[in-house]
């Protein structure tokens, strides 16, 4: 092999993280090549961001050690790592709106001026050598804000280069670049291979991998489940060896007959401020009791289009009908009274009222149901919460506690329940499985199933390959805000990734 | 309001000790109240409780209003100016009815008057929730440019003079307007049945109906109780309104007990009644707070203030000691709340194993 030609210089040996509740890492040995680029791939929550967090020194190992060009390191702090020279590109952007460019590039570690102030000419100077070396053309006084996404993450790379990183981590570096952008990062990334950087690159799209790595390790639930050289590896390996031959239980023995058709969405369009589309002319039916799986990478525009249905964007047009009658009021209480519910991507920011109870959490879209004219029958909330803690097996001391002291995968099911409380016919989940234990998710599939055996249609949504194969009566596969692929249960998982690509155009025709 | 003391046997100190902290204000009321029985003497008789409980209501009103305010995440600075400015309609109305233009003039009465200046606060209230939800105006902006601006429209009202004599005409049926801070029914003040009323209703509002939990959710997390169905914009236009009302109620009442309408009256109303809110334990950053609390932290203000005046202390001591209490209320507050979030955590660990 090539190990000769890139030495080592970062590795973990018998790496475990735990979490409480869950083990995100486990037993995870990983080398870091130097001037080579080191693919990692997995599914969500499979611990690849763990990992990288860990060796940023974000995060603290459990067990296991890391050693750097052999000899054993701890990382307590970020500034530990940043001083062995690793930078970490995080794919949420940690960047300032409202400050310029050079300021957020030197945040943190302003050069200064005999100690007091800092040195503006320096900061300028070294700000426009860096953003020439990326082929970018920004002035360093531009206010951060007025880049398009792309561009900031293009200033996050050059703020992880200012440091001189020997060892750069980029997570999902492309997910908001254009072709040309994600052409000019190869280039670089090429230019810091040649000078001897060790990168770490952890992306989605797998063609790019292929195409950009040199070694590739691949995580299933924290465990590694293949590492080699890049010759020869493709896209089915690499699928293969990221949901594995034994599928999890995602309770398909519950099976039943579709009804009529409940749900019609047709030419939704939500337009993205400064030209384009969000959502751009999406449609689809849904029957009862079918589960339909909406598969896409970050930014294809699959949750904007499920906040369209629950009214949450003023500006986005298109038709809805429900049970063949269309609905137009935008009230999201009147959408709720037509038997649309939402289960949230973000349970904490959209999904829950953290400081409020379990109790009041899961009544909290169906007051009207204990209401008579003005007044709320405390007694018939409690008995109905108690109900639903009980019907999805939410595992709670007390139901008045504050929602906040749960369990990842039981405040879920709190959300669940106050979706299902509403007696939705429609029922849209947005990564119903994100963040929690596979014990819990399992136990969620289960729910979703067995909704659907009841009579509710399942949309949901998720970049979870092997949950959308494993989960879904059917499959709508969307990039850039477009239907890219419509696929049957029991599909080829190669042909599903490759409908998710972006920058391709529609696919619908071909695919249909 | 601990339900669950019996079940969690390992924790039962922390658990009395979050006990005592939830009836802080209570225990601060009591501590106040004993320490005036003895340092002060006629403290504790029935004519020296009814003055205080006078004084206490005033700002009573105002808080449970901002306490609705403060609940959903906002605040209503405006409430102070809204007391002059209520204040002053009333007296005008009183006074000088409505004058067409006509050669005669429509006068009210009593009931009338108190109709007219309870639509005013309203509506005042009303412009604050729409500055906020429709033009997306910072709530501590929008009732910033209110406080002056009803400052400023009880000034020009008058010309910056009082209007004097307000007793009323028995002629026009507003002879009972001095009532409404003066008389009394069943031995108590009708400003305090008064209080009574109102805090029996906000009570209700914010326990059993489902605009009172709209209220905490709003305050909790605006977006998922958006998503949720709640009708936010609704919610936070209704807070404002209410906060609205019960100026005009004190605006009325302040004028009917002096008999006068002064344009500058209730100026700083509005920071005693957030002061009362926080030390009943609401959260500035909203999502929580109680009625009951609020009339307790009103309580223990006004008893503070009464009682270190009958001792004789200077008032600059009397602002230190307010002060120093009110951030005590809070750091307090914090020290509860993660004792709280760690008992829960405590349990609900139990429960997974």
């Amino acid at each position: 092999m090539t190990a000769g030609r890139h030495p080592i210089g970062l590795s973990i040996r018998g790496a475990v993280k735990v979490y409480p509740g869950t083990r995100a890492l486990k037993g995870v040995d990983f080398d870091i090549r130097m001037g080579a680029v080191n693919v990692l791939v997995g599914e969500n929550g499979a611990g690849k961001s763990t990992l990288m967090k860990v060796i940023a020194g974000v995060e603290q190992l459990t067990e296991g050690e890391i050693t750097i060009d052999g000899a054993p390191v701890r990382f307590a702090r970020k500034d530990d790592a940043v001083a062995y020279g690793i930078g970490i590109v995080f794919q949420e952007l940690n960047l300032f709106p409202d400050l310029s460019v050079a300021e957020n590039i030197f945040i943190g570690r302003e050069p200064l001026r005999m100690g007091i102030d800092i040195d503006k000419g320096a900061v300028q100077n070294r700000t426009r050598a860096l953003l020439q070396r990326l082929e970018q053309d920004i002035d360093p006084d531009t206010r951060l804000g007025n880049l398009r996404i792309g561009q900031q993450q293009i200033v996050e790379i050059a703020k992880a280069l200012a440091e001189d990183a020997r060892i750069l981590i980029l997570d999902e570096p492309t997910s908001a670049l254009s072709a040309a952008e994600v052409e000019v990062l190869f280039r670089i990334i090429d230019e810091l291979k040649a000078q001897g950087v060790g990168i770490v690159y952890i992306s989605h799209r797998l063609e790019e991998l292929i195409r950009v790595g040199d070694y590739i390790t691949v995580l299933r639930d924290g465990e590694i489940t293949g590492a080699r050289a890049m010759d020869g590896v493709d896209i089915p390996w690499i699928v293969r060896s990221m949901i594995g031959d034994k599928s999890k239980d995602y309770s398909t023995d519950i099976t039943h007959d579709y009804g009529a058709e409940v749900f019609r969405a047709e030419d939704v369009r939500l337009p993205r401020p400064g030209g384009g589309f969000f959502v751009d002319g999406v449609s689809l039916s849904v029957r009862a009791g079918e589960v339909l799986g909406i598969y896409g990478l970050m930014g294809a525009g699959r949750s904007e289009f499920l906040e369209c249905v629950m009214a949450q964007h003023a500006q986005s047009t298109g038709r809805y009908f429900v049970e063949g009658r269309e609905m137009r009021d935008r009230a999201v209480d009147r959408r709720i009274a037509r038997g649309i519910a939402l289960v949230p991507e973000d349970r904490k920011s959209d999904g829950l009222v953290q400081i409020m109870s379990i109790r009041e959490n899961l009544t909290l879209s169906s007051l009207p149901a204990f209401t008579r004219i003005f007044h709320l029958s405390l007694a018939q909330e409690a008995g109905k919460a108690l109900d639903y803690i009980k019907r999805l097996t939410i595992k709670v001391a007390s139901p008045e506690n504050p929602v906040s002291s749960l369990s990842g995968g039981n405040q879920q099911k709190v959300v669940i329940g106050k979706a299902l409380m509403t007696g939705p016919k429609v029922l849209m989940m947005d990564e119903p499985s994100r963040g929690i234990d596979i014990g819990a998710k399992a136990e969620i599939y289960r729910v979703m199933r067995q909704l659907a055996a009841e009579g509710i249609a399942v949309i949901f949504v998720t970049s979870d390959l092997e949950e959308v194969l494993g989960l879904s009566d059917r499959i709508l596969v969307m990039a850039d805000g477009r239907v890219t692929g419509e696929f049957a249960a029991g599909c080829e998982p190669a042909e599903v990734v490759a409908a998710a690509t972006p920058g391709k155009k529609k696919l619908k025709d071909t695919a249909a | 309001m601990t339900t669950v003391t019996d079940k969690s046997r390992p924790s039962t100190g922390t658990n009395w000790l979050l006990l005592l902290l939830k009836a802080r204000t209570f225990v601060a009321l009591i501590l106040v109240l004993a320490y005036f029985s003895f340092a002060a003497p006629n403290f504790l008789s029935a004519a020296n409780a009814v003055l205080v409980s006078k004084h206490v209501a005033i700002n009573a009103f105002l808080a449970i209003g901002m306490t609705f305010v403060i609940i959903t995440g906002g605040i209503d600075l405006s409430v102070g100016s809204v007391v002059g400015l209520c204040g002053m309609v009333a007296g005008w109305l009183l006074l000088n009815g409505v004058d067409p233009g006509l050669g005669w003039s429509i006068q009210f009465n009593t009931f009338e008057i108190v109709l007219i200046v309870c639509c005013v606060g309203i509506f005042v209230g009303w412009m604050n929730g729409m500055l906020i939800t429709r033009f997306g105006v910072a709530p501590f902006i929008a009732t910033l440019g209110m406080l002056y601006v009803a400052r400023g429209a009880a000034l020009l009202s008058s010309g910056g003079r009082t209007f004097p004599n307000l007793n009323g005409n028995p002629d026009y049926g507003s002879a009972s307007f001095p009532q409404i801070g003066a008389g009394t029914f069943l031995g108590l003040p009708i400003m305090i049945w008064m209080l009574i009323g109102v805090t029996l209703v906000a009570t209700y509002i914010a326990n059993r109906t489902p605009l009172g939990r709209h209220i905490y959710a709003v305050g909790g997390n605006e977006r998922g109780a958006a998503l949720s169905g709640v009708r936010v914009q609704r919610v936070k236009v209704f807070v404002y309104m209410f906060s609205g009302l019960m100026a005009a109620l004190v605006g009325l009442i302040i004028a009917s007990q002096l008999k006068a309408a002064h344009p500058a009256t209730g100026e700083f109303f509005e920071l005693n009644a957030i002061a009362a809110a926080v030390l009943g334990g609401t959260s500035m950053s909203g999502g929580r707070g109680r009625i009951i609390g609020t009339i307790v932290g009103a309580f223990v203000i006004g008893i503070l203030s009464d009682g270190l005046i009958m001792m004789g202390v200077s008032s600059f001591w009397q602002m230190v000691i307010k002060g120093l209490v009110i951030i005590a209320a809070v750091v307090i507050d914090q020290a509860q709340s993660r004792i709280q979030a760690r008992v829960a955590l405590a349990q609900e660990a139990g429960m997974a194993k």
